[in-house]
């Protein structure tokens, strides 16, 4: 580390001497780079904006949306599954129509919703992108669109599940989904032990981002704090 | 006469099926490790707007029946290490599939 105080010694490119205060290295004010696609993203709805086709409210609007959707809404439909038997039956039989109940816009896609027993633990993955859930999970996590993951769960999903730290004993059958077109998948996690009686709102606390892809189970109550 | 909107579902659920093993250039959304392999269809998801199309700002017509087809792990990754009751779901449109041996 370090002093505050410590001269620095760096070069200065246009080799003037002058006496300021140190300061730490400065990083560059862009922190990405603009590439061809973000310069087309830009020219395109600068002219649409230009031309009265949509506003920018109309875009920081969409921006907004997207953003807020979260695992929270998973969670929601996870906890009232887990609550209302003939809830979870129409969410399994319909998802799309189940989840409007609960006021979520599924939006284009058709949701379907894969549930965990004591036979069968299911994992979602996008070999061929990222697709995933967004309507009920909000933005997928960095490690979901690496190609380590993408690649190694439908090669070796027992392998990656333990690196989550999920062991899933070999008496459970490891169904993998490959979200190649235009379904989308929400795991639906067994309800852990021990939360007789818990409120539809405490378990839905339980019920995290993880278990809905598959590579974790639902939290149990007493490691939830 | 005009083309139908829409190909009619050749196969239903319980049904065994193959991949076509081919490699057309373009925006193909039939995953390269599951060409060639048998499965059996899980169910029929609907019809979609062809996506080999779609991608180059066509109409995507006739829309194709999706179905999702389930593979056995072991049988897709010759090495594999899991349970024998593992199984791989995927999405995938009828015109890349082709009855498969019962």
């Amino acid at each position: 580390m370090t002093a505050p105080d410590e001269p620095h010694d760096h070069d200065h490119e246009d080799g003037h001497e002058h006496a300021h205060a140190p300061h730490p290295p400065a990083r560059p004010d862009t922190d990405d780079e603009l590439t061809y696609y973000k310069a087309m993203e830009i020219a395109v709805r600068e002219f649409l904006i230009e031309k009265g086709v949509i506003s920018a409210d109309d875009v920081r609007r969409a921006i907004e949306a997207m953003d807020a959707r979260s695992p929270a809404q998973g969670a929601r439909i996870v906890a009232r599954a887990w609550t209302d038997p003939a809830y979870k039956a129409r969410l399994l039989a319909d998802p799309n129509a189940a989840i409007r109940e609960l006021g979520i816009e599924p939006g284009v896609y058709k949701l379907v919703v894969l549930e965990n027993t004591l036979r069968v633990h299911n994992l979602v993955v996008c070999t061929l992108c990222s697709c995933y859930p967004r309507a009920v999970l909000g933005l997928p996590p960095d490690w979901y669109k690496s190609r380590a993951y993408r690649s190694r769960a439908v090669r070796e999903p027992r392998a990656v599940l333990r690196e989550f730290g999920t062991e899933i004993p070999h008496h459970v059958a490891v169904h993998v989904h490959d979200s190649t077109a235009d379904m989308r998948y929400l795991v639906l996690p067994e309800r852990p032990a021990g939360t007789d009686g818990m409120s539809e709102s405490a378990l839905a606390d339980l019920v995290t981002r993880d278990s809905m892809i598959g590579v974790a189970q639902a939290r149990s109550p007493a490691k939830s704090n | 006469m005009s083309a139908p909107d829409a190909v009619a579902p050749q196969f239903q659920a319980g049904d065994a099926v193959r991949v076509r093993f081919a490699d057309p250039p373009g925006h193909i959304r039939t995953p390269w490790y599951i060409r060639g392999q048998a499965g059996v269809i899980e169910r029929l998801c609907g019809t979609y707007g062809n996506p080999e199309e779609l991608a180059f700002n066509r109409p995507g017509t006739p829309r194709q029946p999706l179905y999702r087809v389930r593979f056995r792990q072991s049988q897709v990754w010759p090495d594999y290490r899991g349970a024998a009751t593992d199984t791989v779901d995927i999405e995938i449109f009828q015109h890349w599939l082709e009855p498969g041996d019962t």
